[in-house]
């Protein structure tokens, strides 16, 4: 069986147990509506957590890029001291700060990706929200026409399936925003226990003992730089 | 035939595309049970778009029921597999 026929089991059973729930159609269509609202809610909610953790990620990327500023200060200062020893750490910890600084901006990217599909989901929800609102005014007046027709059991069967399609809907937008939350709360708790930088060095051992050479050479290369700089 | 796109409205499809779109159906079916993600993705992009093309949008006020009903353009592949087995992706 193809996607087409498993769907539309899927979907047919969902219906069939709306429809043993429901006693007035016109009742429940104003409950569902209810629903839909709250949920819209919902989606909102996790749209404005995910911007904070984006902000507060932000937020620590600034900071990481104005200790890198006063770490060339004093490397700079050390080599016209002449104490390339403390030079030399200086710019060891500037480099780690560079690495970390990387690791922020993918997580930056990342969850602008995953704000931007949250906010196309809430669209489509809250325009889906909308279009209910109205066809919903028209299902009960079209119900309360049929109801005293012998038409009522095909009328009730469409209705059943705009209501499925709009739950299906919802709670696909639900999955995401809640996938969305745990993401950002295990964000917050990174930044919080300071292992953000463990999470992004990852690779195996040859990636990193290959990025400390790199690292290093760095280091080394600055070092130079900033002896000649200074005239040393 | 009139078709449901999950979350997106029903189609009016003439019954002479039917064919056509049960050759992409049943190829969505093999690229799943292959575990071809990429192939998966084009092809229910395929199927959604050539619906959308060689349909006409029933309009949101008409009530009607829908002869067949596709699952919406963003199920993930793993959704798609549960599709295929158990009671399918929605929880009843």
């Amino acid at each position: 069986m193809g996607l087409f026929g498993r769907m539309e089991t899927v979907v047919k059973s969902k219906m069939n147990k709306l429809m043993d729930r429901m006693e007035d159609p016109r009742e429940t269509l104003d409950y569902s509506y209810e629903k839909q609202l709250e949920m819209l809610q919902d989606v909102k909610r996790g749209v404005a957590e995910v911007t904070t953790s984006k902000k507060r990620l932000q937020l620590q990327r600034s900071k990481l890029q104005q200790n890198i500023e006063k770490l060339d200060g004093q490397a700079k200062e050390a080599i016209k001291a002449d104490r390339e020893d403390l030079a030399r750490l200086a710019l060891e910890r500037k480099s780690t700060l560079n690495i970390q600084i990387q690791g922020l901006d993918q997580q930056i990217a990342e969850l602008e990706k995953e704000q931007e599909k949250l906010v196309a989901a809430e669209k489509r929800l809250s325009t889906k929200v909308e279009v209910f609102r109205t066809k919903k005014e028209t299902i009960k007046a079209q119900y309360s026409a049929a109801e005293a027709q012998v038409k009522i059991n095909e009328s009730v069967s469409g209705i059943s399936e705009e209501m499925a399609d709009v739950g299906l809907a919802i709670e696909r937008a639900e999955n995401k925003t809640e996938q969305m939350k745990a993401r950002a709360s295990a964000l917050d708790e990174l930044i919080d226990t300071g292992t953000l930088d463990d999470l992004t060095s990852s690779g195996d051992d040859i990636d990193r003992e290959l990025a400390k050479i790199n690292s290093a050479t760095t280091v080394d290369l600055e070092l130079e730089q900033l002896k000649k700089e200074a005239g040393k | 035939m009139i078709i449901r796109i999950v979350g997106a409205g029903q189609y009016e499809v003439p019954e002479s595309f039917y064919d056509e779109l049960n050759v992409i159906d049943n190829k969505i079916v093999d690229l799943v049970s292959e575990g071809n993600e990429e192939g998966y993705k084009s092809e229910l992009t395929k199927l959604i778009d050539s619906i959308k093309s060689c349909g006409s949008q029933i309009d949101d006020t008409e009530i009607v029921e829908s002869d067949i009903i596709v699952p919406p353009e963003d199920l993930t592949f793993e959704e798609a597999k549960e599709v295929f087995k158990g009671e399918g992706i929605f929880e009843d």
